[in-house]
């Protein structure tokens, strides 16, 4: 029995056209003091929480239980049950939280506090502060190497990436970057770190054995002023293979080829686009655009724009659930 | 010859000294000197909340040294920052060279137009730079800019502009003027009225408002003033908005709610253009206020933020060449390399012919910011900043 070659097409584009995988995606929204819950298949809200006052950071636990979520002006992480929805704790934080992240085994979570130029240190399951590390002024971004030995902290005006041991919470190397450094990206293979400079708009690729800046990657679109471009989140696929920068008030997210660091396209997307977040089958990466109060979906396999959809007031954070 | 070999011994012993001291140097901080000098004055103003803190300026300039300072630990940099106060008829020279003989290279001056001159000419060749962040007059840019001045606060026309163009995007066309009779006054009427003209707007009557004299606040409070304001502002042209010239303080603040026809009042009153805000939150504001109300107890205004970009200017420059050297910053802060950021949505740079602050302009009442300049729509060739102010084409400074 054969198919027919008519046939055999018509499988291989049902095939292609399988949807992602349906998962849960949480935007914090910064104006609206809400959590938007996104089904990442039919790209639809199916769920509005309300949080604390100014949701930014926002990350989801390991086994995908628990969001949790900086409330900036309560000077709160919130714990909120990925199932039910409801608020079921709170973590210590420090004052003004913004950006946080958990280590690979879920067991600490980093907080920068801003206000402080401090990173809160808590412990997960005693839910304490276990350490304070004193960094530059206005911590913000926050990475971490895959083996969870290292993490980086990016201060916005000094300027630098701080590599911190995270045994001794040490602060062992601090790379000077372009200005206003906002996110940390560990390749998956922990070779490298991408380091977003807002204002100095650059992405500084850091090697990660000499800690030393071995590409400085830079952006031009015609048409758009140099000082529109500020690059933000940055996202790169687990292979190393593909990079994603989200541009602010340019508007797109670059995607930028991990390999040889140029740039391959720009994605227009909403306004003012922040974060980014990839699904865990990698074949969407999500971003916010904060002024246009939406999110956009964007096919990997394409990198086409697949759809924009409206959540809460100035989504700001975007976090992917793993299951 | 026994003479000879004793001589090389001490040369040697010296070249060993001085070897050891530089390595020992090596591991040393680096000190970088700030002398801040300002007036010795009371300013007077019609509202007791529009008198200025007593430490106006200064206390951004602590905040930026503080900031410095936490980058400096991880650089081995450490920034001093020395407070002089200039009584208003005084000479400001022994001041300023007293700083310059203890090391202090970098001055930043609030000071009248003539003593910031004063100063940048007597240090001219003393290896100092000069920051001017208090006085906005245009002519320390134009006809009187200086090669070791650089200026952080705003000129006058482009505060000018950074209303104009506002007014003009909300087709407020046609402006009553009213000026105030002081030497300052007069100069930022001549702004607005450069700004009216660049934007096609149209100034359709102006009025002086002579100062008479006399205290700016009395026990008899509002009752005159309720009746005057409205009768000085009787019989003008049809006019969209009222601008008020009045940096002397005698009569702007008085305007709104009191003009003979229901009209909007902008300039020195109202909607005030101005490089910062104590409401000011966006693109991170909220952290540089946050971080200024816990060091001083009061919220940040404009002379603070641009004294605050002063010291992170030299900040900035000093964590780019890890230099102590005066000129390599000097050099640094004026190559295209340089740029800041200011918690105002883009990177701020100099102007390289005049080395003026590219900045945007914020517009705001007294509670909140309304607008920020440039406005969209007004376009530039090389940056829309440039919308804002004497641009190059126009400027009369020629510095070597």
């Amino acid at each position: 029995m054969q198919f027919s070659p008519l046939f055999s097409g018509a499988l291989a584009l049902a095939v292609a056209a399988t949807p992602a995988g349906a998962y849960k995606v949480y935007v914090s929204n910064e104006k609206d003091n809400t959590i938007s819950v996104v089904d990442s298949e039919k790209m639809e809200v199916v769920k509005t929480i309300k949080v604390g006052q100014r949701p930014r950071g926002i990350t989801v636990t390991k086994d995908g239980k628990y969001i949790l979520l900086c409330a900036s002006d309560d000077d709160t992480v919130e714990v909120i049950d990925a199932q039910t929805f409801e608020q079921v704790g709170t973590l210590p934080s420090g004052p003004d939280p913004e950006l946080f992240i958990l280590n690979p085994d879920g067991s600490k979570l980093y907080i920068a506090n801003e206000d402080d130029n401090l990173i809160t240190v808590v412990d997960m399951a005693s839910k304490a502060v276990v350490a304070e590390v004193p960094v530059g002024v206005e911590p913000e971004g926050m990475g971490i190497s895959p083996d969870g030995k290292t993490m980086v902290n990016t201060s916005e005006t000094t300027n630098m990436a701080h590599f911190i041991d995270t045994a001794s919470h040490e602060i062992t190397h601090n790379v000077l970057v372009d200005s206003r450094p906002r996110f940390a990206e560990y390749k998956a293979d922990g070779s490298e770190v991408w380091i977003s400079a807002e204002i100095g708009g650059t992405v500084s690729v850091v090697d990660d054995k000499t800690r030393t800046i071995k590409k400085k990657i830079t952006f031009e679109i015609p048409g758009l002023r140099a000082e529109a471009i500020q690059p933000v989140g940055v996202r790169i696929t687990k292979d190393g293979k593909k990079a994603y920068v989200a541009l602010g008030p340019a508007n797109r997210v670059a995607v930028v080829n991990g390999e040889t660091y140029e740039v391959e396209k720009y994605i227009l997307v909403g306004q003012r686009v922040w974060q980014l977040a990839i699904t865990p089958d990698e074949k969407m990466v999500i971003s916010t655009n904060g002024v246009s109060n939406d999110i956009t979906f964007i096919d990997i396999a394409t990198d086409e724009a697949v759809k924009s959809l409206t959540v809460g007031g100035l989504p700001w954070g975007i976090v992917v659930a793993p299951n | 010859m026994q003479h000879m070999s004793s001589g090389r011994l001490f040369l040697l012993a010296i070249t060993m000294w001085l070897l050891g001291a530089l390595n020992a140097r090596a591991n040393e901080a680096i000190d970088f000197r700030i002398g801040y000098l300002r007036l010795d004055e009371k300013r007077l103003a019609l509202s007791v909340l529009d008198v200025p803190p007593r430490d106006d300026g200064i206390a951004g300039a602590k905040v930026a040294v503080n900031d410095n300072n936490t980058t400096g630990k991880f650089l081995n940099q450490n920034f001093i920052l020395e407070e002089v106060k200039i009584a208003p008829e005084a000479d400001p020279l022994p001041a300023a060279n007293k700083l310059v003989d203890a090391g202090y290279s970098y001055l930043i001056v609030d000071l009248p137009a003539a003593m910031v001159l004063k100063i940048a000419d007597a240090v001219r060749e003393r290896h100092v730079l000069v920051f001017n962040a208090g006085a906005t007059d245009d002519v320390l840019r134009e006809e009187e800019c200086r090669v070791n001045v650089f200026h952080t606060a705003p000129t006058r026309t482009m505060l000018a502009d950074g209303l104009g163009q506002y007014l003009v995007w909300k087709q407020w066309r046609n402006w009553f003027l009213i000026r105030g009779s002081h030497e300052a006054d007069k100069l930022w009427a001549e702004a607005l009225r450069r700004a009216a003209k660049r934007f096609g707007a149209k100034i359709v009557e102006e009025r002086v408002f002579e100062d008479t004299g006399g205290a700016r606040r009395t026990d008899t409070g509002q009752v005159q003033i309720q009746r005057q304001m409205p009768v000085f502002t009787q019989g003008a042209a049809d006019h969209d908005v009222v601008v008020a010239a009045d940096e002397s303080e005698v009569f702007a603040t008085y305007l709104p709610y009191r003009t003979w026809v229901p009209r909007p009042v902008a300039g020195s009153a109202g909607l005030v253009p101005s490089s910062w805000h104590p409401a000011h939150e966006q693109w991170g504001a909220t952290q540089i206020q946050n971080r200024f109300v816990k060091a001083t107890g009061r919220r940040m205004q404009s002379k603070d933020m641009q004294a605050w970009t002063a010291v992170r200017i030299i900040g900035e420059a000093a964590q780019r060449t890890g230099s102590g050297d005066v000129q390599k910053i000097a050099d640094y802060i004026k190559s295209p390399q340089f740029s800041l950021a200011a918690f105002k949505g883009q990177k701020v740079t100099f102007r390289t012919w005049n080395w003026q602050l590219r900045q945007p302009v914020l517009l705001s009442d007294a509670r909140s910011v309304v607008s920020v300049s440039p406005q969209e729509g007004f376009l530039h060739q090389f940056s829309e900043l440039d919308t804002l102010g004497i641009d190059q084409p126009e400027t009369k400074c020629n510095l070597p």
